[in-house]
């Protein structure tokens, strides 16, 4: 093993699959950054990672699976949540993290993400939303802005994009954050809230996808980083409603939604299994 | 950086010191490290590294308080900082 | 509460029955989704996995129902889902899934008229050749195909029993005649029912192999939060789970999934004989096409005309190497199946140039009957 021989004492070493790194993600990509607070949220949560297990779909976020050393399951296009709902509710002792992208957890699999946030399966949900079809060369998503060229919106998108934080909390998340990959410190802190915590879990993660996205709208990935910087706001405990993201203008950014309701595990034993209470 | 106003305890909190570490070969050249470090502690290499890409560089080493934000931005696992403990 | 295994006589419909042999399987976990002629086994799971602790959970759709199971099933439990036509279409990007990785589960097919909508609440068996290509790419499965109810009870302790074994989503193709047909069924005592578990892995955790086959072919299963910390990929891989995307892992990953079926036929094939011994003319049939076949071999030989059945309980792998055989000494081959032609290319193709095979088919919505068979028998050979 040739990549065996990078010498790294890096402190994520222990989480990651060293031997398949470097990983795919293009310099510049987004993807990284957003997995690494993942990792060290995982790590600075106390929460056993050998009971902790990442699923995720398909697409450039989703090999994130593939460069965690927990149990990671690297599943089809848009079918993570609804495995992880499955695992969940046949071990509820694990800890169920389901890291995939936009594309993936929002178009083809938009429905079973509304539904696992309407049952409030106990998971956390963490999309790397970089307004793209990055794995298949930057085609138009669900999430990409209005009038932003794709290689299938070549004259730019005529479609709205979602709400990400809107959707998660009228479907019944009962946690929705929105951060972006520059607010390293604050998404690595929501993520291990999220772990933490009880409960359908939905971090939105902003990332740069410099190849699909910027090349054609002109953007470099430290240009998108910029924006960042420049755009945001924090707006904590604001209503999702009030969650906007306009790129040439303001992007709102913070933990939206905290708040408990019974999850479905709670529902099923108090309903179907008080027996076994 | 630029302060508005020095906080009163300024003299009596001790700033930590860092020493950056880079893991070459794994950089992909992105600049986000060199970009957003707070103190501005690295600067691009003229180098190139195994995959042909330019890494960071540590140009004001004295300069690193250790906040890992390099660490933390880093899409690659390539770059972290060590504590250097205080005399 | 009852028990997971309601010993004793019933009087109950197929669906029921499949639903009471998972139960006695073991299994726990039912990811379902409402159709029609299924939707007895989600409802009879739904108000039974309670009091076995086990948990029942309606899907937003079959896609999310598979994936469920295959969720459910690297957790440690074992899992089923139960469909018809237009869910099976759905079903099949997760059965590749759970091909690829190696996943046990059960999937029942209670089969109706197609394509598309088709016969919602009339009995076909048009989904076979569906059950063995239906996913993309090359692959083997396993597919049974039970005739009665107390034979889908049976059944489908089978399928866990083979998906367990094989490390294979198992697939259970009955149909809506025999699904909602109401029989006397026998439970046997839990103990009489003999189960298998997926094969454990053993030795040092951190050298564990997630796909190094064992001596039948069949690689232990680690489960999530053993603290094997395996990968588990859809994508081509390795032994160690990881991904290769180049010919060389893919053939290897071929000739792991492939071989492990096809090196253990023997215990994996099912079939039954019925006056096949001086047999000049075979039936093969299966399913509820089967009982009528069982009539028509009784009717035939009362006309003087030597029939023989051959049923086949499981159907995918194939039994080539018998009808091969019979082949060898019968006049033809008749194949009875409630669709235009499936399984009967299969005969065609095992019986060879060397004697005639006919189908006597119908394209769904009813029962073949016995006399539409001898009529066959009497004037094709």
């Amino acid at each position: 093993m040739e990549k065996n021989k990078i010498r790294s004492d890096h402190p994520l070493d222990a989480m990651l699959r060293t031997d398949r790194i470097p990983h795919i993600w293009c310099p510049g990509c987004g993807i990284g950054t957003a997995f690494s607070a993942c990792m060290v949220a995982m790590q600075a949560s106390g929460i056993n990672l050998d009971k902790t297990v990442m699923v995720s779909g398909i697409g450039c976020s989703g090999r994130g699976a593939g460069y965690t050393r927990l149990d990671s399951y690297h599943t089809t296009h848009g079918r993570a949540i609804p495995f992880a709902s499955g695992m969940k509710l046949a071990n509820p002792e694990l800890n169920v993290v389901v890291f995939s992208g936009d594309g993936d957890l929002f178009a083809i699999g938009g429905n079973h993400f509304i539904h696992a946030a309407r049952r409030n399966m106990d998971i956390t949900v963490i999309c790397v939303n970089n307004l793209i079809y990055g794995m298949t060369g930057g085609q138009a998503a669900a999430t990409t802005p209005c009038l932003a060229k794709t290689t299938t919106t070549p004259l730019g998108n005529p479609d709205p994009p979602f709400s990400l934080p809107l959707l998660a909390f009228a479907s019944g998340a009962t946690y929705v954050a929105r951060w972006t990959i520059l607010h390293t410190r604050d998404l690595t802190k929501s993520i291990e809230e999220a772990l933490n915590r009880r409960g359908f879990s939905f971090i939105e993660v902003l990332a740069p996808c410099p190849t699909g996205y910027g090349r054609k709208n002109k953007e470099r990935s430290l240009d998108t980083l910029k924006i960042y910087q420049e755009r945001t706001v924090i707006k904590n405990g604001a209503h999702p409603m009030d969650a906007v993201m306009d790129f040439g203008n303001s992007i709102t950014l913070g933990k939206f939604v905290d708040h408990d309701r019974p999850t479905f595990s709670d529902n099923y034993d108090r309903t179907c299994r008080p027996h076994f209470a | 950086m630029k302060y508005w106003r020095v906080p009163l305890d300024s003299n009596d909190i001790a700033v930590s010191r860092g020493m950056v570490v880079i893991v070459e070969e794994r950089c992909k050249g992105c600049g986000y490290c060199i970009a957003f470090c707070p103190r501005n502690v690295l600067e691009l290499s003229p180098r190139y590294n195994v995959k042909g890409y330019h890494p960071p560089l540590v140009k004001k080493p004295d300069d690193c308080v250790n906040c890992h934000y390099c660490e933390t931005i880093c899409p690659d696992f390539a770059i972290y900082s060590l504590e250097i403990p205080g005399d | 509460m009852k028990p997971a295994v309601l010993t004793g006589e019933h009087f109950m419909t197929g669906d029921v029955a499949c639903a009471e042999g998972a139960l006695a399987a073991g299994c726990l976990f039912f990811g379902g989704y409402p159709i029609t002629p299924a939707t007895e086994i989600a409802e009879h799971m739904a108000s039974r996995l309670p009091d076995v602790c086990g948990t029942f959970v309606q899907m937003e759709d079959e896609i999310a129902a598979m994936a469920s199971i295959l969720g459910a099933s690297c957790a440690g439990v074992k899992s089923m889902t139960a469909t018809s036509g237009p869910g099976f279409s759905l079903i099949m990007e997760n059965l590749g899934l759970g091909i690829c990785t190696e996943t046990p589960c059960v999937v029942v097919n209670v089969q109706r008229a197609g394509p598309s909508t088709g016969l919602p609440t009339l009995g076909a068996q048009g989904d076979m050749m569906q059950a063995r290509w239906g996913s993309h790419g090359h692959y083997e499965i396993i597919a049974l195909a039970p005739a009665s109810p107390q034979e889908l009870f049976y059944t489908t302790i089978t399928a866990f029993n083979l998906s367990e074994t094989y490390r294979i989503p198992v697939l259970v193709m009955t149909d809506e005649v025999t699904g909602h047909l109401s029989e006397r069924v026998v439970i046997p005592e839990a103990g009489a029912i003999k189960l298998r578990h997926r094969p454990a892995p053993k030795g040092r955790k951190d050298r564990f192999k997630a796909f190094q086959p064992g001596p039948n072919g069949v690689a232990p299963m680690a489960i999530a939060g053993d603290g094997y910390g395996i990968h588990v990929t859809g994508l081509t891989h390795d032994e160690r789970g990881y991904p290769g995307m180049n010919v060389e892992t893919q053939i290897e990953m071929m000739h792991r999934l492939t071989q492990k079926i096809r090196n253990n036929l023997d215990d994996i094939i099912r079939t039954e004989s019925y006056r096949l011994e001086d047999a000049e003319i075979v039936i093969v049939s299966y399913g509820i096409s089967a009982r009528s076949s069982l009539a028509a071999v009784d009717e035939a030989r009362a006309q003087g005309i030597k029939a023989g059945l051959f049923r086949l309980i499981t159907v995918w792998p194939f039994p080539e190497q018998q009808i091969q055989k019979l082949a060898e000494k019968v006049r033809g081959f008749v194949t009875v199946e409630i669709n235009l032609g499936q399984i009967h290319l299969e005969v065609q193709r095992c019986a060879g140039s060397r004697v005639p095979a006919v189908l006597v088919g119908h394209p769904g919505g009813a029962v073949i009957t016995p006399e539409q068979i001898v009529d066959t028998l009497k004037t094709a050979f």
